[in-house]
């Protein structure tokens, strides 16, 4: 789905653009966002190399197993494939917690690491349940303050910048059990 | 409110601070555990570079050939219909595909009507209650090598969908 998705977005620019004049735009756009790509990976490295360090030494100091007891019942029920005690728990918990401050930074390379750890318990090129799950999760996004957005609405003059953290708790709240319901029936469905 | 802004910038440091402390009590070579843990960080870097590429590339030629924006007004006048404010649509479609492009539209309609109105707060709402679910499957399934996504991706924009209804619906009731 996604090569077909993925071919079909520039397929359907460039045939478009041939009939509407704006071919020098995605010519331009072509090199300009390969460009931005690369500034964004070698970007990433900084924040990459800092967690991965750190969450080497929680994984070590038994941080990680300590958070993964604390929340073990919830995590099984979002996750009944991955084993009690098992790695990427720990790794799991803490990118839902750094998420939830609306530090998407720190969450990323946390991220990664559990899905390290999820691809370790079934070595295969397919994604897994708990793979879903898990992004699913992390694309509806349970965020308590959205800081870009408030440093905007700051930007601009607003009375009360911070007045639609509750409106956005809410809807992403909504789009959170959505997405847990909607992983579970594509899950049973795909099961046959 | 000033609580939830305090727990944000005291959270990481105080993590961090528990890691080493713990690191210390335990006698383990914190210095040497993290170079080495930091060390992947490098390889994971460069191993989504062309997982990351492919995606905004293929994202920036459909911006910028106009095809989306058509895309949009063939669509806008069913969803103004739904009730759904016309200004916003080009918002609710970017949302999923492009954080960057997301966030530009995003302060352009904060500029254009003011934060404190309705599409401003309608704009804040959208942006901030859900995630980019193109870049996140892009890089999280991509660093891992990760070739069959199956239904993630119908998952992740579904929840979308019903994030935008939800945001639209809570903003008219609370400050409509």
């Amino acid at each position: 789905m996604v090569n077909l998705i993925w071919a079909f977005m520039a397929i359907v620019g460039i045939v478009y653009a041939m009939f509407n004049g704006t071919m020098g735009d995605v010519n331009k756009a072509l090199f300009e966002s390969a460009n931005e790509a690369v500034t964004l990976s070698i970007g990433l490295i900084s924040v990459l190399v800092f967690w991965l360090g750190m969450m080497n030494i929680a994984k070590h100091a038994g941080v990680l197993d300590k958070l993964a007891t604390l929340f073990k019942p919830f995590i099984h029920w979002l996750f009944p494939d991955i084993p009690k005690g098992h790695p990427a728990i720990g790794y799991i918990l803490s990118n839902f917690t750094a998420n939830l401050f609306g530090l998407g930074t720190a969450a990323t390379p946390m991220g990664l690491k559990a899905m390290e750890e999820m691809k370790r318990l079934e070595a295969s090129p397919v994604a897994s349940r708990s793979m879903i799950t898990f992004l699913a999760l992390n694309t509806s996004s349970v965020t308590l303050i959205p800081t870009k957005v408030i440093a905007i609405r700051m930007q601009y003059g607003s009375v009360s910048p911070t007045e639609i953290v509750g409106t956005s708790i809410l809807a992403t709240l909504i789009s959170t059990i959505c997405a847990i319901s909607l992983d579970r029936l594509f899950h049973h469905i795909s099961k046959g | 409110m000033a609580y939830i802004t305090l727990i944000s910038t005291w959270i990481i440091p105080c993590f961090i601070l528990i890691i080493l402390v713990m690191a210390v009590k335990k006698k383990l070579p914190a210095y040497e555990l993290f170079v080495e843990g930091g060390k992947e960080g490098i390889e994971m870097a460069f191993t989504l570079l062309p997982f990351l590429l492919g995606m905004i590339v293929a994202i920036s030629i459909l911006r910028s050939s106009g095809a989306l924006e058509a895309f949009v007004g063939v669509i806008s006048p069913i969803l103004i219909k739904f009730g759904v404010p016309p200004e916003i649509i080009p918002l609710a479609f970017s949302r999923p595909i492009s954080g960057t492009a997301a966030l530009g539209i995003m302060s352009e309609l904060t500029e254009t009507y003011g934060p404190d109105s309705f599409i401003g707060r309608l704009a804040a709402t959208m942006q901030g209650s859900t995630d980019t679910t193109l870049y996140i499957l892009t890089v999280y399934f991509g660093a891992v090598g990760i070739q069959k996504m199956r239904y993630a991706l119908k998952v992740g924009l579904l929840a979308d969908l019903a994030g935008m209804i939800a945001a639209i619906t809570i903003v008219y009731w609370v400050f409509g």
